[in-house]
Formats: structure tokens, C-alpha cells, sequence
């Protein structure tokens, strides 16, 4: 019998390490059949963390069309494609500092001071909204439209895309803080939106970053 | 949000019976069931669409549809086949279905993203099809959309194909996302991944696939609807754009896509060989491997779909050989199926009779494949019916097979009763000789030059196309068995019992069908998933009659 390769709950024989069995016994419900919730918070970030990778991709796609485009398809001459620098550095480093606010209010959030990890948060949020301000100032003075030509689309294209990510980020924002606030959707002991959020952000930022160096600087 | 117990979320949301199947249901097996009949409903649709192909090709003028339907319907019945029934089926529908019980879970990672994916294929597919009618011209280009065509076909219909594929684009990573935290972190303690059922790290593999490569074509289709719609020219030569950008693009999506497509199928047909001829899988760690490396080399192998793209030659060089490399764990899995195979007590019902034809169908498949990576070869049949037989060799005699092998195996699972087995031979001996005598001669036509995706041909070429034709009228007809087969034996089926087949994977180590939380009592702890013959003696005697 002990040969079996099968174990089964009728079976005494336990599981090489005694208690193994235990999380998956229905009665105790440790394991509900909901996992997503309850203290399967790493799962969740595993999954978002996952997800995060399969939107990079897209990033990745949008890169190598637009390098392979800048290498082979060089702009008819006179074309129009310069760039404002100052613009642009300055949103970049406003993207940068968000991304240690929000760091801050994490770690308020995790130390139970809820009020000052609010308060982290709409100063990140303050800052991911200026962004998008820069980014439309920026874009209501280029000198270029959407289809002026390939370079004038695929910069469109790309920041444009970004801009979405970033206005999510700060709809993310806003709601995680309401959530400080009220019904203790996000306290010290749960704060997986507020974790969430912030890999997110980490994510929108460092895009921004690769984006950043292949558009303008290079 | 807090959920005090568990089944107060689960219980009001599944009306028993039948009724569930209609419902948000966040039960995992629930949802395999709702991806199988639904890719099933449009396996029926796009065989249609096919019969209409043959009927069309069964003359070489086009006298059956107008060469713009011919078109249409050539590109919904690849974009259905290949979105809408393989890849839901044999990820989403025996995924779920299989993958919980084999980690010993009581559900997928994430139940409602599950759900959710699921739910946003049949407005997706509705969407898709009522593009021929709404839209007043379905989308013409192919399934690969490729532009100048896809920006010079009717516009609306191309807009509302991009929609459609980029929802089942986002079906389909919602549910990688899900296989793959559910494989490495939903097992039950104790079970180690070596110890996992084949079908797990298949799973693994394909949804690393989805996850990399789907996004990219998300983000293509993107581009290409910009500029359809806003006249970009990202793809548009016309404006400075760049075709060959796209192919790279879609192929870097596409060729995984066939694996996504296979390695699937790879997997289920590894649960059910060891299980009717009563031996252990042979070559556990080196199908653990190759399947790694297939996953691997189908990510830097894309460029072999262009070589007639203008490639510069180191480009042409580097992707030949990297696609003949695939065949080394190709053939390592194909020769582990048949060393499970030799010497076993194997069982010849209709499960088997489609998992042997699958080895069949798909090592030709895989020989015409390695054919088509050499330049010199590919240059002269690129575009012709020879890659149309080499595909349907894979995709349908690899994939199609392994599914129907698949439902004759776990439909006691599903439903506690047995499929009739002479109607199942009936309809394996249909297919099988329908398949071949519909693809077999498309070689030939190929290698004389017959482009594909034309409705007229040079009328040399009609007695292969006859025979073709005829081949997909039997296939036609093999789906009659398989329909009466399945719904009658639903209510006056032979009652199963729980493991009809003596198997030893831990889905069978239940009730058919299960219960709603799978076990019982505790999840059982399944070491060695394949140990047929030497570890259970008294199982093996008791071979499937
Ligand atoms: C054994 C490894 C394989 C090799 C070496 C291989 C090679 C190739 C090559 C070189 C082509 C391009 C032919 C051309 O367009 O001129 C091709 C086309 C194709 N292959 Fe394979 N293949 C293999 C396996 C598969 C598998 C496993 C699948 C699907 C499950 C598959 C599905 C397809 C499809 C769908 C096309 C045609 C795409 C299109 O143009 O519409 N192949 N294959
Ligand atoms: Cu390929």
C-alpha cells in the first residue's frame, strides 16, 4: 500500500510533511474556492506582476517598429520632426519623483498611518496629472500633427499609448486613496490595491524612462 | 471587498443544473464546459464556411460566390478556426477544465478574471461574423491581415476584425495570466512541478507563449487600425510606411500562435497515451524540456513566414536554421509518444484511434515544415497550397484530432456517462480518411503551383481539387456521428462510473462528474501521475476493456 502513488484522504498514510494536507481540507476553509480573496495577496501580485510583463510586450512591439522604422525608412527631406527638449525633461523628472512618492505612502500605509500615506498619495497623484498637463501643452505646440509623416504617427503612437497608462495610473491613484479614507478597503493589514497601484506606477514610469531615451534622445 | 464565506459568492451565481452554463459561473469546470461548446458551436461555423470554400474550388472558375465572398469567407473561416474553436478549446476549455485538478486546487488563480475571459469570446465571434452582415463587406484580407491589402479592402468590415481579434487577443492572455499562477502557485502543498501531469507544463509553455507574444500583436492590429481609420502610414508604403514592419510584427505573434495552437495538444494527448496503453509516459524530464525549448526557439523562428519579403540573406540564413532546430524537440516528443506506446496493453477505442492518427497526421505536418524552412524550397511553394497542406496537416490532423481524442476520453468526466463507441469509430474512420483525402492532394497542387487564396484556378488543376472537395465532404459528414454521439449519450449514455479507464491522474480520483469543490475531503496528493504497470499492478491488470 505504501507503494501507491496515490494518496487520497481515505488513505491514513500522511503526506511526507504531516500538515500538508491541512490547507486544502473544505471544512476548514482555508483554501476557499474564491481565491481572490482573502490572504492570497502574493497571488494576486504574481498575476498583476505577469500582466505588467504581457504590457511591456506591447511597449517591446511599438519600440522595434519604431527603431526599424527610423533604420529603414528614412523621412523625405524637409520633413518635419524636431522636438522640444525642456518640456519633456521636466516631465520626465516629475514621472521620476512620483514614482518615490508613491514609494512614501506605501510605506506609510504599511506603518498604519493612514493619514500621511493619503496624503503621499494625492501629492503622487497631483504629479501624474501634471504630467499629463506637460504632455498636452506639449503636444498642442509641436509643429507636427498625427499623420504629417511616419516619425510625426509613431511618436504619437507611443506617448499617446503611454498618456493612457499614465491617466489610468492616476484614476488608480485617486481611488486607492479614497480608499484610505473610507470603509478600510486599504489598511495596514490590506493593502493590496495600494500595492497594485504601485507596481503599476513603477511600471508606467520606468516605460516612460526607455521611451523617453528613444524618442527624444536618441 | 470583503467575502466572509466563500460560497456566499459562489452559490447565488450558479443556478444548478443546465442553467449554469449561461450564467457568470466562477466555477473553473463550469467554464471549460462554456469554452468547449462555445468553440464547438464555431468549429460548426467555420466547417461551413469551409464547405462553401470547397464547393467554390470544386470548379476552377468562381461560379458558387463572387470572388469578394469567396474572400470574406476565406478570412472568417480562418480567423474563426484558428481564435474561436482551437485556441479556446484546447486552452481555455480543457485548461480549465484540467489544470486545478491536476495542482490539486478547488479553482483557478483568479476565478472571476477566468470568467471574464471567457465571457468576452461570444460577442467577440458575434461581433466577427455579423461583420458580414452589418458592416456590408466582412473583412477581406485573410487572417493575417496583411497590409497594402487589409488598407485597400472595405474598411469597415477590416475595423470590426481588428476589434474582434483584439478582444480574443485579450481573452486569451487574461487566461495565460491564469494558467501560469495557477501552475507555479496554486499547487497543493507537497506536489513538486516534476511531479506535475504533462498537460500542466504544456499549459506553462503555451501561456508563457500568449503572454509574450500576443501583446505584440495588440499592438499591431492597433497601428494597422490607425491607419485605416486616421490614415497613418505606418504600414502604408504610399505614405513612407513599411509593410515588411507588419509581417514582423504579426509573425512575431504568429508563429508562437501555432504553437499556442499545438502545445496543447501535445500535452492532452501525453495524459491520454499512457492511460490506454497502460504504461508510464516515457521520457518524463525530456517532454518537460523539449517543451521549454519549443517555447524558446518558436520565439526567434518567426521570420520563416517571409522569406519571399525581401529578407536579406543573413536574415533568411538565421531563420532556417533556427526552424530546423525545432525539430529537434519536436522529435524527441514524437519518438517519447511512440516509446509510451511499444510494448503497452494498448486499448483501441476511439480515444486511441485519434491520439495514433494525431502522431501520424502531425509528424507529416512536421516533415512538410522542415521542408518549407529551406529557403531554396519555400521560395518555390511560399503561397501555394503546399503551406495550406502543411498547416491543415498540424492544426487539423495534429490539434483537431487530439480534441475529439480529448472529448471520447474526459467525456465521462464531463458527464458521468461513456460515449458509444461504434459511433465514435465511425466518425474517427471519416475524419481520418476525409482529412487525408482533402489535404493530401493540396501537396500536390501546391508543388505544381496552385496559389493559394483564389477562387480560380487553372483548370489543370481541377481533378485535385474534385478529390479535395470530397475529402471535406466526408469530413462534413464525420460531424453527424460525433453531434449524435454527444447529445444522445448525454441522457441514455452507458453510466461511466467515476474512472472508467483506471487512470491515475487526480481528476479521476473523484466523482464524474465532480462536485463543485472537486474533492470531497482533501485534495489527493498524485506523485506519479503516469505509474501504470509498475507501481499499481492491480490497475494494469485491469486494462480497459
Ligand atoms: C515542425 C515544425 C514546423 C516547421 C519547421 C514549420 C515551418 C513552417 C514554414 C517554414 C512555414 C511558412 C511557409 C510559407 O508560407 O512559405 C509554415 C507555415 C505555417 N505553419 Fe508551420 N512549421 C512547423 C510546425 C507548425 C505547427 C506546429 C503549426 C500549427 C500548429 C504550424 C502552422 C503553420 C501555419 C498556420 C502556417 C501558414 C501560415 C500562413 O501563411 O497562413 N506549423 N510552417
Ligand atoms: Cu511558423
Amino acid at each position: 500500500m505504501t507503494t501507491s502513488p496515490v494518496q487520497t484522504a481515505s488513505e491514513p498514510n500522511p503526506s511526507p510533511s504531516g500538515q500538508a494536507n491541512a490547507p486544502l481540507s473544505i471544512e476548514t476553509s482555508e483554501l476557499p474556492l474564491d481565491h481572490s480573496h482573502g490572504a492570497h495577496l502574493d497571488v494576486r501580485m504574481f498575476g498583476l506582476a505577469t500582466f505588467l510583463v504581457a504590457d511591456g510586450m506591447t511597449f517591446a512591439g511599438f519600440f522595434a517598429a519604431y527603431l526599424t522604422f527610423r533604420a529603414v525608412n528614412p523621412l523625405p527631406p524637409g520633413s518635419n520632426y524636431e522636438l522640444e527638449l525642456i518640456l519633456p525633461t521636466i516631465n520626465t523628472v516629475i514621472l521620476i519623483i512620483s514614482s518615490f512618492t508613491f514609494h512614501r505612502a506605501g510605506k506609510e500605509c504599511r506603518a498604519d498611518r493612514l493619514g500621511a500615506s493619503r496624503v503621499w498619495l494625492a501629492i503622487t497623484g497631483a504629479l501624474g496629472a501634471a504630467f499629463l498637463a506637460g504632455q498636452m501643452v506639449e503636444y498642442f505646440s509641436l509643429p507636427f500633427g498625427l499623420t504629417e509623416n511616419l516619425f510625426a504617427s509613431t511618436f504619437y503612437a507611443l506617448t499617446g499609448f503611454h498618456g493612457l497608462h499614465v491617466t489610468l495610473g492616476v484614476i488608480c491613484i485617486a481611488i486607492v486613496a479614497l480608499q484610505t479614507h473610507r470603509g478600510g478597503q486599504v489598511t495596514a493589514a490590506n493593502h493590496f490595491g495600494l500595492e497594485a497601484a504601485e507596481l503599476y506606477w513603477h511600471f508606467v514610469d520606468v516605460i516612460w524612462v526607455v521611451l523617453f531615451g528613444l524618442l527624444y534622445l536618441l | 471587498m470583503t467575502i466572509a464565506n466563500p460560497n456566499d459568492f459562489n452559490e447565488p451565481l450558479q443556478p444548478s443544473g443546465w442553467l449554469r452554463y449561461f450564467s457568470f459561473s466562477l466555477d473553473h469546470k463550469v467554464i471549460g464546459i462554456q469554452y468547449l461548446v462555445c468553440g464547438f458551436i464555431f468549429y460548426l461555423i467555420g466547417g461551413a464556411l469551409a464547405g462553401v470554400i470547397r464547393v467554390e474550388l470544386a470548379s476552377p472558375i468562381s461560379d458558387f460566390v463572387s470572388r469578394d465572398t469567396y474572400n470574406e469567407v476565406l478570412t472568417l473561416h480562418g480567423t474563426i478556426m484558428i481564435f474561436l474553436w482551437i485556441v479556446p478549446v484546447v486552452n481555455g476549455g480543457f485548461g480549465n477544465y484540467l489544470i486545478p485538478f491536476y495542482v490539486g486546487a478547488r479553482d483557478m488563480a483568479f476565478p472571476r478574471l477566468n470568467a471574464v475571459a471567457f465571457w468576452m469570446i461570444p460577442p467577440a465571434g458575434m461581433l466577427l461574423i455579423s461583420s458580414y452582415f452589418l458592416a456590408g463587406a466582412a473583412a477581406q484580407s485573410g487572417w493575417t491581415a496583411y497590409p497594402p491589402l487589409s488598407l485597400t479592402t472595405p474598411a469597415a468590415g477590416q475595423v470590426v476584425w481588428i476589434l474582434s481579434v483584439l478582444l480574443l487577443g485579450g481573452s486569451s492572455i487574461f487566461g495565460a495570466i491564469n494558467f501560469i499562477a495557477t501552475v507555479l502557485k496554486l499547487r497543493r502543498p507537497g506536489l513538486k512541478l516534476m511531479q506535475l501531469p504533462m498537460y500542466c507544463w504544456a499549459m506553462l509553455g503555451t501561456s508563457i507563449l500568449a503572454v509574450l507574444s500576443t501583446p505584440v500583436l495588440a499592438g499591431t492590429l492597433i497601428l494597422l487600425s490607425f491607419d485605416i481609420i486616421a490614415h497613418t502610414g505606418f504600414f502604408n508604403p504610399t505614405l513612407g510606411g513599411n509593410v515588411v514592419v507588419y509581417q514582423h510584427l504579426f509573425w512575431f505573434y504568429s508563429h508562437p500562435a501555432v504553437y499556442i495552437m499545438v502545445l496543447p495538444a501535445f500535452g492532452l494527448v501525453s495524459e491520454i497515451l499512457p492511460v490506454h496503453a497502460r504504461k508510464p509516459l516515457f521520457g518524463y524530464v525530456t517532454m518537460v524540456y523539449s517543451i521549454m525549448a519549443i517555447v524558446f526557439l518558436g520565439l526567434i523562428v518567426w521570420a520563416h513566414h517571409m522569406f519571399t519579403s525581401g529578407t536579406p540573406p543573413w536574415m533568411r540564413l538565421f531563420f532556417t536554421i533556427a526552424t530546423s532546430f525545432i525539430a529537434v524537440p519536436t522529435g524527441i516528443k514524437f519518438f517519447n509518444w511512440l516509446a509510451t506506446l511499444w510494448g503497452g496493453r494498448i486499448a483501441i477505442n476511439s480515444a486511441m484511434l485519434f491520439a495514433c492518427a494525431f502522431i501520424l497526421n502531425f509528424v507529416f505536418g512536421g516533415i512538410t515544415g522542415v521542408a518549407l524552412a529551406q529557403v531554396p524550397f519555400d521560395i518555390h511553394v511560399h503561397d501555394t497550397y503546399f503551406v495550406v497542406g502543411h498547416f491543415h496537416y498540424i492544426v487539423y490532423g495534429g490539434t483537431v484530432f487530439v480534441i475529439f481524442s480529448s472529448l471520447y476520453h474526459w467525456y465521462p468526466k464531463f458527464t458521468g456517462r461513456l460515449l458509444n463507441e461504434d459511433l465514435g469509430r465511425l466518425h474517427f474512420l471519416l475524419t481520418f480518411i476525409g482529412f487525408n483525402l482533402c489535404f493530401l492532394p493540396q501537396h500536390w497542387l501546391g508543388l505544381n503551383g496552385m496559389p493559394r487564396r483564389v477562387a480560380e484556378y487553372d483548370p489543370a488543376f481541377t481533378t485535385l481539387n474534385q478529390i479535395s472537395s470530397v475529402g471535406a465532404l466526408l469530413m462534413a459528414i464525420s460531424t453527424l456521428p460525433l453531434l449524435i454521439n454527444v447529445v444522445v449519450t448525454a441522457f441514455k449514455g452507458e453510466i461511466a462510473g467515476d474512472n472508467p479507464w483506471n487512470a491515475l491522474t487526480p481528476e479521476w480520483l473523484t466523482s464524474s462528474p465532480p462536485p463543485v469543490e472537486n474533492w470531497p475531503g482533501e485534495a489527493p496528493l498524485v506523485k506519479e501521475p503516469y505509474g501504470y504497470g509498475h507501481t499499481e499492478p492491480a490497475l494494469a491488470q485491469e486494462a480497459t476493456p
